[in-house]
């Protein structure tokens, strides 16, 4: 399971080596709550401001964005380099406020922006564009326009080096409170394997203001928690505060007990698929932190993480085969939603609750042998999406995450072909680690994310497989 | 970081109710099975570990963990607390080993929720571990002072002298045996007495075996146990649970203790050599409230007694009955007060012969010195989620599973149902204990 092509790059004869064959150089991600360590830049299209009054209220220090001329240098060096206006430092990041382009010459002030910075950026740089979202626009060039910046960030995104992400931020109506979230999550090093992407913030102007540790007192239940991605989902969570109720079934039992103690949580040994494991999760919630927890006994987010494969090619799949996929992946998160979002069953969803999904890359794109598996993930999408409008009123969120290729036992079981091919073939060059799936989660699932609803995020390193 | 702590807020004018929060074992295993390569120390740990991610206390201080095993090697004189310093608990959790035979495990429930009553510690954690694979096997008395005689030797000819001293039979290693030591006799040949001297037929010997599977195997598959066990080493039930057997398939069996035509006792009706640990969680009872811990049963009272088995005044395993005979007294309770019966079936002989004593005029007035028979009992509250015969016997762990079982079924069946524990240990003793759900 151990990435031996990362390690060899990691040996200076190996990187020598592969430089030399031109093969790709995998870097060492920023990771965890940092910030970026250099400056970060910031320019805007015409008069668009939310990005700075967001960064503003982020606290944080910005250089004005260098633009390049546009106009080419002498004849004879034409588009070279050197005529190239330079940043004095190196760039941690450029955030591109782009949400006052309107029209197609708009664009160019675009490119001039991210020309010069794309040269200053240093390891695990960011650019981060923020854009309308182009449903907004009645214009047609308008909304032609906002989607133009979709294209330019996912290829900027495949230009990067370094460990370096590009993302696209659409806004709508939204405020420097709903969006700062957005913004700390896309800058900090919580979004290391996250490129390439477009995340939608709505509107809310009564945002909790992101907190260091937004999940103090506050329950989380995270169901598959035994290992893997569900054990980094534990960690992350109770990292950042929470009190963590890990779910598993009885039989990954002692290493959920593992789990719970190290994260200093609570093991819930529970079949998701028994009838009534939705109501067993409330009562448990309401027994335990009935009196002392932020929500009175409320849950503050559940994440459905647990998931199985049973992989077949499709004419080869019988009906359990297809059945117990859909049961654990799709149908039982269905079923104790039901029972959570009951708003007067004891222990259920708090209002201003969290509901995140775990969907996939291929529920997306598809992929062999995972009819049954995509299906149930495809489904968990569409459960998002479905699902997110209608618990605005108890300003309840629901999003999913789309975890690429993890390192984790479960894809340790790949062909080896196959996992080296798709550790390798995304902007990273490099597999995911189970934590870059847990950030997203969290940040999902933050109080500070109450604008960002019914959003399926990639955690994949804009991987080319399952695009 | 300070540790925190849980034992300051002791309200001495409040009633203290000691109760059980809960349990954790791992599911037994037979001798020589899956739990062969593993000490008792890496099963309490692990088995502690379960506990304390049940109820979220890691890097909490408890008020005490008391436990023990029967088999126990030299090196493990200080088991429990290396068990704790192992675990996620604080290190700065107290812990000390106690042993009673068969009764470790509910000696020290009794123990634990003594101390919480009398207002010692709010909460702790009671149980026991053993392992048949893992028994000690000691040097012969011979060899040991041979050897103790070298080491304290000052020149190299003493040495020679004391070390010449061994002889071959000497050399011969010692395993523990399951015989009592003033009578020579294995604990299934005294309850072959026993059988015997009360009748006990092999009918009904196997048809309390059968149950045993039959409850037991129920209760796994109804997920009853998802939250009082955690699998260990592959093991997610237990090893020796048979849902298929049945009084036929038992009744094919050849006897294995007893001689002759009353011989009755066979490997189906007699408890196996086991491997496992189990552990319970006890607290005071305003404490578990006010920290969202479950509130299963009250720890009501118990009694132990012992019997003159050496003079064969009475059989081995009979102490239970007159310990139960004097906790009633002391509550003004009859035998048929209770929701629940937990019987620790050392042999399906031993629950039996028991009933038949409480049942008999002559033994409640004789022995018990009572002026009528204890009485029946409604057996379908005998041992409803299985007991010994089919989840095996780890001698110090029997307690614990026991209680931890029995305070769950109570709870679901609403407060006030009140259950019954007996226990009988080698030694001729005997220990008894009544919950009361809350």
């Amino acid at each position: 399971m151990a990435d031996l092509y990362s390690r060899v790059t990691g040996h200076p004869a190996g990187a020598a080596l592969t430089k030399r064959l031109g093969l790709p150089q995998p870097a060492t991600l920023r990771r965890g709550r940092r910030w970026p360590g250099e400056a970060i830049a910031l320019g805007a299209v015409g008069g668009g401001d939310i990005a700075a009054r967001t960064l503003h209220l982020l606290g944080l220090p910005v250089v004005p964005a260098v633009h390049d001329a546009g106009t080419e240098g002498p004849k004879d060096g034409a588009g070279s380099a050197d005529s190239v206006p330079a940043y004095a430092e190196r760039l941690g990041a450029l955030v591109l406020d782009a949400t006052m382009a309107r029209t197609i010459a708009d664009l160019e002030q675009v490119r001039a922006m991210l020309r010069p910075a794309l040269k200053a950026l240093g390891p695990s740089g960011r650019v981060i564009v923020v854009g309308v979202a182009p449903h907004k626009f009645s214009d047609v060039q308008a909304s032609a326009v906002g989607q133009a910046l979709e294209g330019i960030t996912r290829s900027v995104g495949k230009e990067m080096r370094h460990g370096g992400t590009a993302n696209l931020v659409q806004v709508a109506d939204s405020t420097a409170e709903g969006t700062a979230s957005t913004l700390a999550f896309l800058l900090q090093g919580r979004s290391a394997y996250v490129s390439g992407q477009p995340l939608r913030v709505g509107n809310d102007r009564h945002a909790e203001h992101p907190a260091p540790r937004p999940f103090e007192g506050r329950v989380v239940v995270v169901t598959g928690a035994a290992r893997g991605i569900g054990a980094a989902i534990a960690e992350v969570f109770a990292r950042d505060g929470a009190e963590v109720v890990t779910v598993d079934v009885p039989s990954a039992g002692d290493a959920l007990a593992g789990v719970a103690n190290r994260v200093g949580g609570m093991a819930l040994q529970l079949d998701i698929t028994n009838p009534d494991a939705g109501q067993v999760i409330a009562r448990h919630v309401a027994e335990r932190f009935g009196d002392r927890s932020e929500g009175q006994g409320r849950i503050h987010a559940i994440v459905h993480n647990a998931g199985i494969t049973r992989d077949k090619l499709l004419a080869n799949t019988d009906a359990t085969r297809w059945a117990g996929v859909l049961e654990v992946n799709l149908q039982a998160a269905l079923r104790i939603n039901e029972a959570l979002l009951d708003p007067w069953s004891p222990g259920g969803l708090a209002d201003g609750g969290r509901i995140v999904n775990v969907a996939s890359t291929s529920g997306i794109a598809g992929n062999r042998g995972q009819a049954n598996y995509a299906a149930s993930k495809a489904g968990v999408i569409g459960a998002t999406r479905a699902l997110a409008p209608h618990l605005r009123d108890r300003r309840i969120t629901v999003n999913a995450v789309a975890p690429g290729f993890i390192e984790t036992e479960m894809t340790g079981k790949i062909p080896v072909a196959t996992r080296e091919f798709a550790r390798r073939f995304n902007s990273m060059h490099q597999a995911g680690k189970p934590v870059d799936v847990a950030e997203a989660i969290a940040y999902f699932a933050d109080p500070a994310s109450s604008a960002v609803n019914g959003q399926v995020l990639r955690v994949c390193g804009q991987s080319q497989i399952g695009a | 970081m300070p540790p925190p702590s849980h034992d300051d807020h002791a309200d001495r004018a409040a009633p203290r109710v000691p109760v059980i929060v809960g349990g954790n074992r791992i599911p037994f295993g037979k001798a020589g099975g899956a739990y062969a390569a593993v000490s008792n120390q890496d099963m309490l740990t692990s088995t502690l570990d379960g506990l304390v991610a049940r109820f979220g206390l890691s890097s909490e201080r408890l008020g005490e963990v008391a436990a023990g095993a029967v088999l126990k090697h030299a090196k493990d004189f200080n088991l429990t607390r290396e068990a704790v310093l192992g675990s996620t608990l604080h290190p700065t959790t107290p812990a000390y080993d106690l042993q009673q035979a068969c009764g470790t495990g509910l000696e020290a429930v009794v123990q634990v929720a003594n101390k919480i009553a009398l207002g010692q510690i709010e909460t702790g954690v009671a149980g026991g571990v053993d392992s048949a694979s893992d028994a000690p096997i000691a040097v012969s008395d011979g060899l040991r002072a041979a050897l103790l005689t070298a080491s304290r030797a000052k020149t190299l000819g003493q040495r020679a002298k004391a070390l010449a001293a061994v002889r071959p039979r000497d050399l011969a290693p010692q395993t523990p045996r399951n015989a009592e030591p003033r009578t020579g006799l294995s604990m299934g040949e005294h309850q072959a007495l026993t059988t015997r001297s009360w009748a006990v037929s092999r009918q009904a010997q196997d048809e309390l075996a059968a149950a045993s599977h039959h409850h037991l195997a129920q209760a796994w598959e109804s997920g009853f146990f998802d939250d009082l066990a955690t699998p260990y080493l592959r093991l997610t039930r237990d090893e020796g649970v048979r849902p298929g057997t049945s009084v036929d398939k038992l009744g094919a069996l050849k006897p294995v203790f007893g001689r002759g035509e009353g011989a009755t006792m066979t490997a189906g009706n007699s408890t196996p050599l086991s491997d496992g640990a189990a552990l319970v969680l006890l607290a005071e009872e305003h404490w578990a409230r006010e920290r969202g811990l479950p509130v299963l049963a009250r720890f009501v009272d118990a009694e132990v007694a012992a019997v003159d088995y050496v003079s064969a005044d009475e059989g081995l395993l009979m102490a239970p009955a007159y310990a139960l005979s004097r906790l009633l007294e002391r509550h003004g309770l009859a035998l048929q007060d209770f929701a629940e019966y937990e019987i620790h079936e050392a042999f399906a002989s031993t629950v039996l012969a028991t009933l038949a004593a409480w049942e008999s005029e002559e033994f409640c007035r004789d022995r018990l010195g009572r002026s009528a028979a204890l009485g029946p009992i409604d057996r379908d509250r005998l041992n409803v989620h299985g007991s010994s015969l089919a989840a095996g016997h780890p001698f110090a762990a029997t307690g614990g599973r026991i209680v931890a079982t029995l305070a769950k079924s109570l709870a679901q069946r609403g407060p006030g149902s009140r259950g019954l524990v007996s226990v009988c240990a080698a030694g001729g003793q005997g220990v008894v204990a009544i919950l009361e759900a809350v």
